[in-house]
Protein backbone atom coordinates (compact mmCIF):
# COMPACT_ATOMS: atom_id res chain seq x y z
CA UNK A 1 0.00 0.00 0.00
CA UNK A 2 1.82 3.20 -1.25
CA UNK A 3 1.89 5.45 -4.19
CA UNK A 4 4.81 4.35 -6.42
CA UNK A 5 6.31 6.90 -8.67
CA UNK A 6 9.28 5.93 -10.95
CA UNK A 7 11.06 7.64 -13.78
CA UNK A 8 8.13 9.89 -14.35
CA UNK A 9 8.61 12.12 -16.89
CA UNK A 10 5.95 14.59 -18.17
CA UNK A 11 6.59 17.52 -21.29
CA UNK A 12 3.51 19.62 -21.99
CA UNK A 13 3.18 19.90 -25.82
CA UNK A 14 5.54 17.98 -27.32
CA UNK A 15 6.28 18.72 -30.82
CA UNK A 16 5.15 22.28 -30.99
CA UNK A 17 7.10 25.33 -30.28
CA UNK A 18 5.57 25.65 -26.88
CA UNK A 19 7.51 22.39 -25.55
CA UNK A 20 8.00 22.27 -21.93
CA UNK A 21 9.72 19.56 -19.92
CA UNK A 22 7.54 19.86 -16.83
CA UNK A 23 9.13 16.43 -14.99
CA UNK A 24 11.93 14.31 -16.31
CA UNK A 25 12.88 11.26 -14.04
CA UNK A 26 11.47 11.27 -10.73
CA UNK A 27 11.08 8.71 -8.64
CA UNK A 28 9.92 8.42 -5.13
CA UNK A 29 7.36 6.41 -2.74
CA UNK A 30 4.52 7.95 -0.22
CA UNK A 31 3.24 5.62 2.17
CA UNK A 32 -0.07 6.25 4.68
CA UNK A 33 1.52 7.96 7.47
CA UNK A 34 4.24 9.39 6.07
CA UNK A 35 4.72 12.74 5.31
CA UNK A 36 6.56 14.31 2.23
CA UNK A 37 6.85 17.50 0.95
CA UNK A 38 7.98 18.63 -2.07
CA UNK A 39 10.38 21.78 -2.49
CA UNK A 40 11.34 23.64 -5.55
CA UNK A 41 11.38 27.25 -6.72
CA UNK A 42 8.11 28.24 -9.18
CA UNK A 43 8.28 26.40 -12.28
CA UNK A 44 10.00 23.35 -11.17
CA UNK A 45 7.39 20.81 -11.43
CA UNK A 46 5.98 20.29 -8.41
CA UNK A 47 1.99 21.04 -9.31
CA UNK A 48 2.60 19.07 -12.61
CA UNK A 49 3.83 16.02 -10.34
CA UNK A 50 0.72 16.66 -8.06
CA UNK A 51 -1.89 15.94 -11.00
CA UNK A 52 0.15 12.96 -11.65
CA UNK A 53 -0.73 11.30 -8.31
CA UNK A 54 -4.58 10.98 -9.04
CA UNK A 55 -4.35 10.52 -12.72
CA UNK A 56 -5.97 13.88 -13.89
CA UNK A 57 -2.17 13.83 -16.17
CA UNK A 58 -1.22 10.39 -17.18
CA UNK A 59 2.35 9.36 -17.03
CA UNK A 60 4.15 10.12 -20.85
CA UNK A 61 7.29 8.45 -19.53
CA UNK A 62 7.82 6.09 -16.25
CA UNK A 63 4.69 5.00 -14.13
CA UNK A 64 3.04 6.20 -11.16
CA UNK A 65 1.15 3.45 -9.20
CA UNK A 66 -1.25 4.08 -6.21
CA UNK A 67 -2.21 0.90 -3.61
CA UNK A 68 -1.22 -1.03 -6.74
CA UNK A 69 -3.24 0.32 -9.36
CA UNK A 70 -1.58 1.87 -12.31
CA UNK A 71 -2.39 5.82 -13.14
CA UNK A 72 -2.43 5.26 -17.00
CA UNK A 73 -4.66 6.82 -19.95
CA UNK A 74 -8.03 4.15 -20.74
CA UNK A 75 -7.33 2.54 -16.59
CA UNK A 76 -11.08 2.06 -15.87
CA UNK A 77 -9.97 2.29 -11.96
CA UNK A 78 -9.08 5.83 -12.62
CA UNK A 79 -12.07 7.08 -10.28
CA UNK A 80 -11.14 4.92 -7.59
CA UNK A 81 -7.19 6.38 -7.75
CA UNK A 82 -9.32 9.87 -7.24
CA UNK A 83 -10.71 8.83 -4.00
CA UNK A 84 -7.74 7.21 -2.42
CA UNK A 85 -6.13 10.12 -3.58
CA UNK A 86 -7.22 13.20 -2.54
CA UNK A 87 -5.77 16.34 -4.03
CA UNK A 88 -5.82 19.83 -3.24
CA UNK A 89 -5.07 22.34 -5.58
CA UNK A 90 -3.65 25.46 -5.06
CA UNK A 91 -5.85 28.38 -4.09
CA UNK A 92 -8.85 25.92 -3.53
CA UNK A 93 -11.10 28.80 -2.46
CA UNK A 94 -11.30 29.49 -6.21
CA UNK A 95 -13.27 26.23 -6.96
CA UNK A 96 -16.03 26.95 -4.64
CA UNK A 97 -19.32 26.91 -6.53
CA UNK A 98 -22.15 25.29 -4.09
CA UNK A 99 -25.12 27.55 -2.38
CA UNK A 100 -24.52 26.52 1.19
CA UNK A 101 -21.45 25.28 2.99
CA UNK A 102 -22.59 22.21 3.42
CA UNK A 103 -23.68 21.28 -0.28
CA UNK A 104 -19.67 22.60 -1.00
CA UNK A 105 -18.32 20.11 1.38
CA UNK A 106 -20.47 16.65 0.42
CA UNK A 107 -19.71 17.46 -3.21
CA UNK A 108 -17.05 14.63 -3.48
CA UNK A 109 -19.00 11.77 -1.06
CA UNK A 110 -22.32 12.28 -3.76
CA UNK A 111 -19.78 12.19 -6.33
CA UNK A 112 -18.58 9.26 -5.30
CA UNK A 113 -22.54 7.91 -4.45
CA UNK A 114 -22.47 7.85 -0.92
CA UNK A 115 -25.49 7.23 1.06
CA UNK A 116 -26.78 10.34 2.21
CA UNK A 117 -26.48 9.32 5.91
CA UNK A 118 -22.90 8.55 5.32
CA UNK A 119 -22.55 11.73 3.54
CA UNK A 120 -24.09 13.52 6.38
CA UNK A 121 -21.76 11.60 9.07
CA UNK A 122 -18.56 12.69 6.81
CA UNK A 123 -19.44 16.39 5.94
CA UNK A 124 -19.91 16.55 9.79
CA UNK A 125 -16.45 15.12 10.29
CA UNK A 126 -14.75 16.67 7.60
CA UNK A 127 -16.14 19.96 8.81
CA UNK A 128 -15.45 19.48 12.47
CA UNK A 129 -11.73 18.62 11.85
CA UNK A 130 -11.11 21.80 10.04
CA UNK A 131 -12.75 24.06 12.53
CA UNK A 132 -15.90 24.78 10.74
CA UNK A 133 -18.70 25.25 12.60
CA UNK A 134 -22.15 23.09 11.86
CA UNK A 135 -23.90 26.75 12.40
CA UNK A 136 -22.43 28.09 9.36
CA UNK A 137 -23.67 24.83 7.49
CA UNK A 138 -26.29 26.35 5.08
CA UNK A 139 -24.34 29.97 4.68
CA UNK A 140 -22.90 30.30 1.44
CA UNK A 141 -19.14 29.64 0.84
CA UNK A 142 -18.80 32.62 -0.68
CA UNK A 143 -18.80 34.90 1.91
CA UNK A 144 -16.39 33.69 4.32
CA UNK A 145 -12.65 35.35 4.42
CA UNK A 146 -9.92 33.61 2.55
CA UNK A 147 -8.65 31.45 4.80
CA UNK A 148 -11.87 30.67 6.06
CA UNK A 149 -12.95 29.77 2.45
CA UNK A 150 -9.87 27.49 1.78
CA UNK A 151 -10.86 25.08 5.01
CA UNK A 152 -14.09 24.68 3.72
CA UNK A 153 -12.41 23.50 0.03
CA UNK A 154 -10.11 21.48 2.08
CA UNK A 155 -12.50 19.73 4.01
CA UNK A 156 -14.73 18.93 0.91
CA UNK A 157 -11.27 16.69 -0.16
CA UNK A 158 -11.37 15.36 2.99
CA UNK A 159 -15.45 14.03 2.84
CA UNK A 160 -14.22 11.85 0.19
CA UNK A 161 -12.02 10.19 2.95
CA UNK A 162 -8.99 9.78 0.86
CA UNK A 163 -5.84 7.86 1.95
CA UNK A 164 -3.53 10.10 0.68
CA UNK A 165 -3.75 13.79 0.51
CA UNK A 166 -1.36 16.06 -1.49
CA UNK A 167 -1.87 19.69 -1.30
CA UNK A 168 -0.41 21.85 -3.55
CA UNK A 169 0.95 25.12 -1.67
CA UNK A 170 -1.84 24.68 0.78
CA UNK A 171 -0.34 27.98 2.54
CA UNK A 172 0.34 30.07 0.06
CA UNK A 173 -1.20 33.52 0.99
CA UNK A 174 -2.76 32.70 4.28
CA UNK A 175 -1.72 35.13 7.44
CA UNK A 176 0.92 33.26 10.16
CA UNK A 177 -2.12 32.07 12.26
CA UNK A 178 -4.03 30.69 9.81
CA UNK A 179 -1.04 29.03 8.06
CA UNK A 180 0.14 27.69 11.76
CA UNK A 181 -3.47 26.60 12.45
CA UNK A 182 -3.80 24.44 8.91
CA UNK A 183 -0.22 22.39 9.62
CA UNK A 184 -1.40 21.72 13.03
CA UNK A 185 -4.58 20.50 11.56
CA UNK A 186 -2.53 18.09 8.76
CA UNK A 187 0.21 16.76 11.07
CA UNK A 188 -3.11 15.86 13.36
CA UNK A 189 -4.74 14.26 10.41
CA UNK A 190 -1.77 12.16 9.80
CA UNK A 191 -1.21 10.70 13.51
CA UNK A 192 -4.58 10.04 14.20
CA UNK A 193 -6.29 8.84 10.99
CA UNK A 194 -3.04 7.25 9.48
CA UNK A 195 -3.28 9.31 6.15
CA UNK A 196 -0.07 9.66 3.71
CA UNK A 197 0.40 13.66 3.15
CA UNK A 198 2.28 14.97 0.30
CA UNK A 199 2.59 18.52 0.48
CA UNK A 200 4.15 20.75 -1.76
CA UNK A 201 5.84 24.32 -0.96
CA UNK A 202 8.40 26.61 -1.62
CA UNK A 203 9.37 27.48 2.01
CA UNK A 204 11.65 25.25 3.18
CA UNK A 205 11.79 26.01 6.75
CA UNK A 206 7.74 24.52 6.71
CA UNK A 207 9.64 20.97 4.81
CA UNK A 208 12.36 20.61 6.81
CA UNK A 209 10.44 20.88 9.97
CA UNK A 210 7.51 18.70 9.16
CA UNK A 211 8.84 15.84 6.81
CA UNK A 212 9.78 12.11 6.97
CA UNK A 213 11.06 12.92 3.79
CA UNK A 214 11.89 15.81 1.44
CA UNK A 215 12.01 15.89 -2.67
CA UNK A 216 13.52 18.61 -4.21
CA UNK A 217 12.69 19.37 -7.43
CA UNK A 218 14.97 21.72 -9.96
CA UNK A 219 14.09 22.34 -13.32
CA UNK A 220 11.68 18.71 -13.10
CA UNK A 221 14.33 16.98 -12.14
CA UNK A 222 14.83 15.40 -8.40
CA UNK A 223 17.43 17.36 -6.72
CA UNK A 224 17.53 15.64 -3.51
CA UNK A 225 15.30 13.16 -2.31
CA UNK A 226 16.37 11.98 1.75
CA UNK A 227 15.45 12.99 4.91
CA UNK A 228 15.42 16.88 6.34
CA UNK A 229 19.30 15.72 8.36
CA UNK A 230 20.68 14.87 5.07
CA UNK A 231 18.96 17.89 2.97
CA UNK A 232 21.23 20.20 4.66
CA UNK A 233 24.69 19.58 3.76
CA UNK A 234 23.16 19.26 0.01
CA UNK A 235 22.14 23.26 0.48
CA UNK A 236 25.57 25.04 -0.17
CA UNK A 237 24.84 24.61 -4.04
CA UNK A 238 21.03 26.40 -3.24
CA UNK A 239 21.65 29.35 -5.64
CA UNK A 240 21.31 26.68 -7.99
CA UNK A 241 17.41 25.61 -7.14
CA UNK A 242 16.98 29.36 -5.88
CA UNK A 243 15.72 28.08 -3.01
CA UNK A 244 16.37 30.86 0.40
CA UNK A 245 17.73 28.69 3.20
CA UNK A 246 15.29 29.40 6.66
CA UNK A 247 16.02 32.27 8.77
CA UNK A 248 15.96 29.91 11.81
CA UNK A 249 19.09 28.18 10.43
CA UNK A 250 20.50 31.76 10.42
CA UNK A 251 20.29 32.60 13.70
CA UNK A 252 21.26 29.12 14.68
CA UNK A 253 24.39 29.59 12.43
CA UNK A 254 25.22 33.52 14.24
CA UNK A 255 24.48 31.46 17.58
CA UNK A 256 26.86 28.35 17.07
CA UNK A 257 29.91 30.81 15.61
CA UNK A 258 29.76 32.81 19.26
CA UNK A 259 29.90 29.30 20.93
CA UNK A 260 26.25 29.48 22.48
CA UNK A 261 25.08 26.00 22.13
CA UNK A 262 22.13 24.83 19.78
CA UNK A 263 20.17 21.79 19.94
CA UNK A 264 20.73 21.11 15.96
CA UNK A 265 21.86 18.00 14.66
CA UNK A 266 24.05 20.01 12.43
CA UNK A 267 27.41 21.71 13.10
CA UNK A 268 27.97 25.02 12.66
CA UNK A 269 30.38 24.40 9.33
CA UNK A 270 27.80 22.71 7.88
CA UNK A 271 25.50 25.15 8.85
CA UNK A 272 27.43 28.20 7.22
CA UNK A 273 28.16 26.14 4.22
CA UNK A 274 24.80 25.71 3.80
CA UNK A 275 24.17 29.37 4.50
CA UNK A 276 26.97 29.52 1.38
CA UNK A 277 29.43 32.02 3.44
CA UNK A 278 32.57 30.72 4.64
CA UNK A 279 32.25 30.56 8.82
CA UNK A 280 34.71 33.37 8.90
CA UNK A 281 32.72 35.68 7.31
CA UNK A 282 29.84 35.00 9.88
CA UNK A 283 32.45 35.45 12.39
CA UNK A 284 33.82 39.13 11.11
CA UNK A 285 29.69 39.75 11.03
CA UNK A 286 29.32 39.18 14.43
CA UNK A 287 31.86 41.03 15.33
CA UNK A 288 31.19 44.04 13.20
CA UNK A 289 27.56 43.73 14.73
CA UNK A 290 29.16 43.81 18.12
CA UNK A 291 31.14 47.44 17.71
CA UNK A 292 28.22 48.60 16.16
CA UNK A 293 26.16 47.96 19.23
CA UNK B 1 -5.75 13.62 -19.21
CA UNK B 2 -5.34 16.98 -21.51
CA UNK B 3 -8.74 18.67 -21.43
CA UNK B 4 -8.02 21.78 -23.40
CA UNK B 5 -4.57 21.57 -24.79
CA UNK B 6 -5.44 21.37 -28.10
CA UNK B 7 -6.44 24.67 -28.75
CA UNK B 8 -4.15 26.66 -31.34
CA UNK B 9 -7.17 28.90 -32.61
CA UNK B 10 -6.52 32.89 -30.94
CA UNK B 11 -2.62 31.89 -29.93
CA UNK B 12 0.19 33.92 -31.22
CA UNK B 13 3.36 31.58 -31.49
CA UNK B 14 6.66 34.13 -31.68
CA UNK B 15 8.94 32.63 -33.99
CA UNK B 16 11.60 35.20 -35.29
CA UNK B 17 10.30 34.72 -39.37
CA UNK B 18 9.61 37.39 -42.12
CA UNK B 19 5.74 37.14 -41.71
CA UNK B 20 6.04 37.70 -37.70
CA UNK B 21 8.11 40.74 -39.23
CA UNK B 22 5.76 42.57 -41.18
CA UNK B 23 3.34 45.61 -40.74
CA UNK B 24 0.56 44.56 -38.91
CA UNK B 25 -1.98 46.68 -41.18
CA UNK B 26 0.07 45.34 -43.83
CA UNK B 27 -1.27 41.58 -42.65
CA UNK B 28 -4.47 43.02 -41.76
CA UNK B 29 -5.02 43.88 -45.05
CA UNK B 30 -3.59 40.61 -46.59
CA UNK B 31 -6.04 38.29 -44.68
CA UNK B 32 -9.12 40.84 -45.50
CA UNK B 33 -7.90 40.18 -49.11
CA UNK B 34 -7.58 36.48 -48.83
CA UNK B 35 -10.72 35.84 -47.29
CA UNK B 36 -12.65 37.61 -49.81
CA UNK B 37 -10.46 35.79 -52.64
CA UNK B 38 -12.01 32.45 -50.44
CA UNK B 39 -15.35 33.68 -51.20
CA UNK B 40 -15.38 34.31 -54.79
CA UNK B 41 -13.67 30.57 -55.42
CA UNK B 42 -15.62 28.45 -57.05
CA UNK B 43 -13.31 25.36 -58.37
CA UNK B 44 -11.89 22.67 -55.97
CA UNK B 45 -8.94 23.43 -58.00
CA UNK B 46 -8.81 26.80 -56.71
CA UNK B 47 -8.88 25.48 -53.03
CA UNK B 48 -6.08 23.29 -53.57
CA UNK B 49 -4.15 26.16 -54.64
CA UNK B 50 -4.98 28.07 -51.54
CA UNK B 51 -4.38 25.04 -49.40
CA UNK B 52 -0.71 25.43 -50.75
CA UNK B 53 -0.56 28.82 -50.29
CA UNK B 54 -1.24 28.23 -46.87
CA UNK B 55 1.91 25.44 -46.13
CA UNK B 56 3.82 28.04 -48.37
CA UNK B 57 2.86 30.30 -45.77
CA UNK B 58 3.14 28.13 -42.58
CA UNK B 59 7.09 27.55 -43.83
CA UNK B 60 7.54 31.11 -43.93
CA UNK B 61 6.47 32.11 -41.09
CA UNK B 62 8.48 28.83 -39.66
CA UNK B 63 5.40 27.41 -37.64
CA UNK B 64 4.91 23.54 -38.14
CA UNK B 65 2.15 22.86 -40.44
CA UNK B 66 0.34 20.79 -37.65
CA UNK B 67 -0.21 23.58 -35.55
CA UNK B 68 -1.81 25.76 -38.70
CA UNK B 69 -3.91 22.81 -39.31
CA UNK B 70 -4.59 22.74 -35.62
CA UNK B 71 -6.43 25.73 -35.39
CA UNK B 72 -9.77 24.62 -37.59
CA UNK B 73 -9.97 22.07 -35.18
CA UNK B 74 -12.63 24.10 -32.60
CA UNK B 75 -14.98 24.92 -36.12
CA UNK B 76 -14.97 21.31 -37.59
CA UNK B 77 -18.43 20.21 -35.69
CA UNK B 78 -19.64 23.37 -36.99
CA UNK B 79 -17.96 22.74 -40.53
CA UNK B 80 -19.61 19.14 -40.22
CA UNK B 81 -23.04 20.31 -39.28
CA UNK B 82 -23.29 22.83 -42.31
CA UNK B 83 -21.82 20.50 -44.76
CA UNK B 84 -24.89 17.74 -43.51
CA UNK B 85 -27.23 20.34 -44.23
CA UNK B 86 -26.36 21.29 -47.49
CA UNK B 87 -25.79 17.51 -48.45
CA UNK B 88 -29.56 16.83 -47.39
CA UNK B 89 -31.25 19.92 -48.24
CA UNK B 90 -30.33 21.67 -51.49
CA UNK B 91 -32.38 21.13 -54.36
CA UNK B 92 -31.32 19.89 -57.91
CA UNK B 93 -30.55 16.85 -59.77
CA UNK B 94 -31.15 13.74 -57.36
CA UNK B 95 -28.56 11.04 -57.37
CA UNK B 96 -28.85 8.65 -54.43
CA UNK B 97 -31.84 8.72 -52.13
CA UNK B 98 -31.68 7.27 -48.14
CA UNK B 99 -35.30 6.96 -47.04
CA UNK B 100 -36.85 10.34 -47.21
CA UNK B 101 -33.19 12.34 -47.71
CA UNK B 102 -32.28 12.51 -50.92
CA UNK B 103 -28.77 13.38 -51.97
CA UNK B 104 -28.19 15.78 -55.31
CA UNK B 105 -25.69 16.76 -57.30
CA UNK B 106 -25.89 20.34 -56.64
CA UNK B 107 -25.85 19.48 -52.26
CA UNK B 108 -22.68 17.77 -52.82
CA UNK B 109 -21.17 20.46 -54.54
CA UNK B 110 -22.50 22.92 -52.18
CA UNK B 111 -21.72 20.78 -49.30
CA UNK B 112 -17.40 20.32 -50.66
CA UNK B 113 -17.81 24.39 -51.14
CA UNK B 114 -19.19 25.95 -48.16
CA UNK B 115 -16.90 23.03 -45.89
CA UNK B 116 -13.69 24.30 -48.08
CA UNK B 117 -14.64 28.37 -47.50
CA UNK B 118 -15.22 27.64 -43.44
CA UNK B 119 -11.95 25.78 -43.00
CA UNK B 120 -9.73 27.91 -45.28
CA UNK B 121 -11.96 31.11 -43.49
CA UNK B 122 -10.53 29.89 -40.04
CA UNK B 123 -7.14 28.27 -41.28
CA UNK B 124 -6.03 31.66 -42.73
CA UNK B 125 -8.18 34.14 -40.07
CA UNK B 126 -5.89 32.18 -37.29
CA UNK B 127 -2.85 32.39 -39.19
CA UNK B 128 -3.14 36.11 -38.73
CA UNK B 129 -3.30 35.82 -35.07
CA UNK B 130 -0.45 32.95 -34.85
CA UNK B 131 2.13 35.36 -36.95
CA UNK B 132 1.16 38.77 -35.29
CA UNK B 133 0.94 39.25 -31.26
CA UNK B 134 -2.60 40.93 -29.92
CA UNK B 135 -0.48 44.18 -29.28
CA UNK B 136 0.15 44.41 -32.64
CA UNK B 137 -3.64 43.35 -33.94
CA UNK B 138 -4.74 46.31 -31.81
CA UNK B 139 -2.62 48.54 -32.99
CA UNK B 140 -2.86 48.00 -37.08
CA UNK B 141 -6.85 47.49 -36.49
CA UNK B 142 -6.80 50.81 -34.48
CA UNK B 143 -4.48 52.48 -36.90
CA UNK B 144 -6.75 51.38 -39.69
CA UNK B 145 -9.91 52.84 -38.26
CA UNK B 146 -8.24 55.67 -37.39
CA UNK B 147 -9.74 57.92 -40.07
CA UNK B 148 -13.01 56.84 -39.01
CA UNK B 149 -12.47 58.99 -35.88
CA UNK B 150 -13.74 62.31 -37.03
CA UNK B 151 -16.84 60.59 -37.21
CA UNK B 152 -17.09 59.35 -33.56
CA UNK B 153 -15.87 56.01 -34.23
CA UNK B 154 -14.23 54.41 -31.06
CA UNK B 155 -11.35 53.10 -33.01
CA UNK B 156 -8.73 52.98 -29.73
CA UNK B 157 -11.61 51.41 -27.58
CA UNK B 158 -12.13 48.67 -30.05
CA UNK B 159 -8.85 48.18 -30.49
CA UNK B 160 -8.80 47.80 -26.91
CA UNK B 161 -10.89 45.78 -25.87
CA UNK B 162 -10.01 43.72 -28.78
CA UNK B 163 -6.60 43.42 -27.13
CA UNK B 164 -7.64 42.43 -23.43
CA UNK B 165 -10.12 39.95 -24.80
CA UNK B 166 -7.30 38.23 -26.98
CA UNK B 167 -5.46 38.67 -24.42
CA UNK B 168 -7.44 36.85 -21.96
CA UNK B 169 -8.33 33.75 -24.11
CA UNK B 170 -5.36 31.62 -23.22
CA UNK B 171 -5.74 32.38 -19.67
CA UNK B 172 -9.25 31.60 -19.36
CA UNK B 173 -8.60 28.21 -21.24
CA UNK B 174 -6.01 27.50 -18.67
CA UNK B 175 -8.37 28.53 -15.87
CA UNK B 176 -11.33 26.33 -17.30
CA UNK B 177 -8.55 23.27 -17.01
CA UNK B 178 -7.44 24.55 -13.87
CA UNK B 179 -11.00 24.35 -12.48
CA UNK B 180 -12.53 21.35 -14.53
CA UNK B 181 -9.36 19.13 -13.06
CA UNK B 182 -9.98 20.18 -9.61
CA UNK B 183 -13.91 19.15 -9.96
CA UNK B 184 -12.91 16.04 -11.52
CA UNK B 185 -10.38 15.63 -8.90
CA UNK B 186 -13.66 15.68 -6.33
CA UNK B 187 -15.07 13.32 -8.72
CA UNK B 188 -16.82 15.39 -11.18
CA UNK B 189 -17.90 13.45 -13.87
CA UNK B 190 -18.02 15.88 -16.51
CA UNK B 191 -17.87 14.25 -20.03
CA UNK B 192 -21.01 11.07 -19.08
CA UNK B 193 -24.35 11.47 -19.59
CA UNK B 194 -26.98 13.32 -22.27
CA UNK B 195 -26.63 17.37 -22.88
CA UNK B 196 -28.48 18.00 -19.66
CA UNK B 197 -27.09 16.05 -17.14
CA UNK B 198 -23.55 17.57 -19.03
CA UNK B 199 -24.72 20.99 -18.41
CA UNK B 200 -25.40 20.55 -14.88
CA UNK B 201 -22.35 18.86 -14.04
CA UNK B 202 -20.38 21.96 -15.83
CA UNK B 203 -22.09 24.22 -13.03
CA UNK B 204 -18.86 23.38 -10.85
CA UNK B 205 -16.85 24.81 -13.56
CA UNK B 206 -18.59 27.61 -15.27
CA UNK B 207 -19.77 29.54 -11.28
CA UNK B 208 -16.21 29.04 -10.09
CA UNK B 209 -14.70 30.34 -13.64
CA UNK B 210 -17.44 33.30 -13.85
CA UNK B 211 -15.88 34.41 -10.56
CA UNK B 212 -12.67 34.43 -11.42
CA UNK B 213 -13.58 36.29 -14.77
CA UNK B 214 -15.41 39.41 -12.99
CA UNK B 215 -12.67 39.33 -10.24
CA UNK B 216 -10.04 39.83 -13.48
CA UNK B 217 -11.83 42.14 -14.99
CA UNK B 218 -12.67 44.51 -11.71
CA UNK B 219 -8.95 43.94 -10.85
CA UNK B 220 -7.58 45.03 -14.39
CA UNK B 221 -10.14 48.08 -14.99
CA UNK B 222 -8.52 49.62 -11.25
CA UNK B 223 -5.18 49.02 -12.56
CA UNK B 224 -5.85 50.66 -15.61
CA UNK B 225 -7.83 53.33 -14.01
CA UNK B 226 -4.76 53.95 -10.99
CA UNK B 227 -2.04 54.43 -13.67
CA UNK B 228 -4.47 56.64 -15.65
CA UNK B 229 -5.34 55.53 -18.66
CA UNK B 230 -8.24 57.50 -19.59
CA UNK B 231 -8.70 56.23 -23.76
CA UNK B 232 -6.76 57.14 -26.65
CA UNK B 233 -5.90 60.86 -27.42
CA UNK B 234 -3.02 61.66 -26.37
CA UNK B 235 -1.36 58.90 -25.57
CA UNK B 236 2.08 58.17 -27.02
CA UNK B 237 3.18 54.54 -28.11
CA UNK B 238 6.03 52.61 -27.44
CA UNK B 239 6.22 50.94 -30.65
CA UNK B 240 4.88 53.11 -33.73
CA UNK B 241 4.00 51.12 -36.16
CA UNK B 242 6.19 51.63 -39.74
CA UNK B 243 5.30 50.60 -42.99
CA UNK B 244 8.40 49.11 -44.75
CA UNK B 245 8.58 48.06 -48.50
CA UNK B 246 8.34 44.68 -47.77
CA UNK B 247 5.06 45.61 -46.40
CA UNK B 248 4.08 47.04 -50.05
CA UNK B 249 5.67 44.04 -51.66
CA UNK B 250 3.52 41.58 -49.13
CA UNK B 251 0.38 43.42 -50.25
CA UNK B 252 1.24 43.59 -53.66
CA UNK B 253 1.73 39.70 -53.91
CA UNK B 254 -1.12 38.81 -51.47
CA UNK B 255 -3.38 40.80 -54.06
CA UNK B 256 -1.62 39.60 -57.41
CA UNK B 257 -2.05 36.05 -56.12
CA UNK B 258 -6.17 36.87 -55.68
CA UNK B 259 -6.26 38.50 -58.92
CA UNK B 260 -4.73 35.16 -60.41
CA UNK B 261 -6.57 32.47 -58.58
CA UNK B 262 -9.79 34.68 -59.39
CA UNK B 263 -8.80 34.49 -62.91
CA UNK B 264 -8.06 31.40 -62.89
CA UNK B 265 -11.29 30.41 -61.23
CA UNK B 266 -13.40 32.11 -64.19
CA UNK B 267 -11.47 30.55 -66.97
CA UNK B 268 -11.54 27.42 -65.01
CA UNK B 269 -15.37 26.90 -65.89
CA UNK B 270 -14.25 26.28 -69.48
CA UNK B 271 -12.61 23.41 -68.72
CA UNK B 272 -14.28 21.60 -65.55
CA UNK B 273 -17.60 22.38 -63.58
CA UNK B 274 -17.75 24.48 -60.78
CA UNK B 275 -18.52 23.36 -57.46
CA UNK B 276 -20.60 26.41 -57.15
N1 LIG C 1 -0.91 23.73 -18.76
C1 LIG C 1 0.37 23.97 -19.09
N2 LIG C 1 0.72 24.14 -20.38
C2 LIG C 1 1.99 24.37 -20.73
N3 LIG C 1 3.02 24.43 -19.87
C3 LIG C 1 2.75 24.28 -18.57
C4 LIG C 1 1.41 24.05 -18.10
N4 LIG C 1 1.45 23.93 -16.76
C5 LIG C 1 2.74 24.09 -16.41
N5 LIG C 1 3.53 24.30 -17.49
C6 LIG C 1 4.99 24.49 -17.49
O1 LIG C 1 5.58 23.38 -16.86
C7 LIG C 1 6.61 23.78 -15.96
C8 LIG C 1 6.28 23.30 -14.56
O2 LIG C 1 5.14 23.97 -14.09
P1 LIG C 1 4.45 23.64 -12.70
O3 LIG C 1 4.31 22.19 -12.56
O4 LIG C 1 3.22 24.47 -12.60
O5 LIG C 1 5.56 24.18 -11.67
P2 LIG C 1 5.40 24.64 -10.16
O6 LIG C 1 4.09 24.17 -9.63
O7 LIG C 1 6.59 24.06 -9.47
O8 LIG C 1 5.48 26.14 -10.17
C9 LIG C 1 6.69 25.30 -16.06
O9 LIG C 1 7.76 25.60 -16.92
C10 LIG C 1 5.37 25.70 -16.66
O10 LIG C 1 5.53 26.84 -17.46
MG1 LIG D 1 2.51 25.28 -8.80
Amino acid sequence: MSIVVSALGYTYHPGTPLETVALEDISFQLEPGQWISVVGHTGSGKSTLAQHLNGLLPPQRGSVEVDGIPCRKGEGRLREIRRIVGLVFQYPEQQLFAETVFDEISYAPRNWSCPEQEVERRVRTAAERLGIPEATFQRSPFHFSGGEKRKIAIASVLAASPRYLVLDEPTAGLDTTSRKELLALLKELRSSEGLGILLITHDLEMALEMSSRILLLHEGRRFFWGTPDELLPELTERNAVRLAPPDILALSSRLLSRGCSVPLTWDWETLANALNRDPSFILRKNEADECAS
Amino acid sequence: MRFLNHMTFGQYIPTESLIHRLDPRCKILATTLLLTGIFLADHAVVYILWGVALIVLAGASKLPIRMVLGSARPVLILVLFTGLLHLFFTDGTPLVSVGPLVITREGIRLAAAMSFRLVFLVLFASFLTLTTSPMELADGIESLFSPLVRFGFPAHELAMMMTISLRFIPTLLDETDRIMKAQIARGAMLDQGNFFRRLQSFLPVLIPLFVIVFQRAEDLAVAMESRCYKGGSGRTRMNPLCWKNSDSFALLGVALGIVLAECADRNLSWFVTPLL
